[in-house]
């Protein structure tokens, strides 16, 4: 089952499944919210990567636009985000999570 | 040419994030991001998504990463840097990290193939092709994400106004 010329499905079945381990590697190893945020997005894409490759082995436009959607969900989910850490830098002065282990004062 | 095209963008990409996790400043970790995600979009390219390619590059690295930056500027961490983990919990980290990779590569391996039976589409990617599908099989879901865009647009405005008391 080849995607391109030589490439296997395969292939991009390990590059996604390496990436998003880099991905979850992140957000476990980092203290800095934003950084966890940024490793989120990178699983995401990974997943986006992965949703694309079968749509070109199928030959079918669903995979497309389902990735569409999975943009549209992140750039809402970006935004939010990032206006809470905003709010919880402005009322803690870090974004630190061990800051943030209590969820209260 | 293909095949060395798709090794050196998965190198960069693989490359890069690895740096995102490693790096020590926020700024550095989000220009990597960006390079990540140009490589994501040449591997778009390569599959035929060009539409999708072209919406990447302008949503990710355009908006959501500019945001990112403009946050990391306005909040200035340069006075105290981030304190890291103690080594027993990045070594825990690292190996339940590394262990959930080890077991997504082993299944990898042993899956059979698909038998794959391409509809024969030309032109998948394009806008023309796209858009059709989005419109005719996918229009409530394109609706319900313009009703979801709407209700994350008033909570950020309310997440961000300063508190009164």
């Amino acid at each position: 089952m080849q995607v391109l010329s030589g490439i296997s499905i395969n292939a991009y079945l390990l590059l996604s499944a390496v990436l998003f381990g880099i991905g979850v590697l992140g957000v476990l190893l980092r203290r800095n919210a934003i950084i966890i945020f940024m490793c989120i997005e990178l699983m995401l894409n990974a997943i986006n990567l992965l949703l694309v490759a079968f749509a070109t082995a199928f030959g079918d436009a669903q995979g497309q636009v389902f990735v569409f959607f999975i943009m549209a969900v992140a750039a809402a989910e970006v935004a939010v985000g990032l206006a809470i850490l905003t709010m919880i830098y402005r009322n803690t002065g870090s974004v630190d999570i061990e800051v943030l282990n209590k969820l209260k004062n | 040419m293909t095949q060395y095209l798709f090794y050196l963008l998965s190198f960069i990409a693989v490359f890069c994030g690895i740096l995102v996790v490693t790096s020590k400043s926020p700024v550095n970790s989000v220009l990597y991001l960006i390079l990540t995600f140009f490589a994501i979009a040449g591997h778009y390219v390569l599959l035929n998504a060009q539409f999708l390619a072209a919406v990447h590059v302008i949503v990710y690295a355009g908006a959501i990463m500019v945001l990112f930056l403009y946050v990391i500027m306005m909040m200035n961490f340069n006075k105290n840097a981030e304190p890291s983990k103690t080594p027993t919990t990045q070594l825990i980290a690292c190996i339940a990290g590394g262990l959930l990779l080890v077991t997504m590569v082993g299944a990898l391996r042993v899956t059979g193939t698909l038998p794959v039976t391409p509809t024969g589409l030309k032109g998948t990617g394009l806008v023309e092709n796209l858009g059709k599908v989005l419109f005719k099989e996918f229009l409530l879901p394109f609706e319900i994400s313009s009703l979801l865009f709407l209700a994350a647009m008033t909570g950020v405005v309310m997440l961000g106004k300063k508190n009164s008391n």
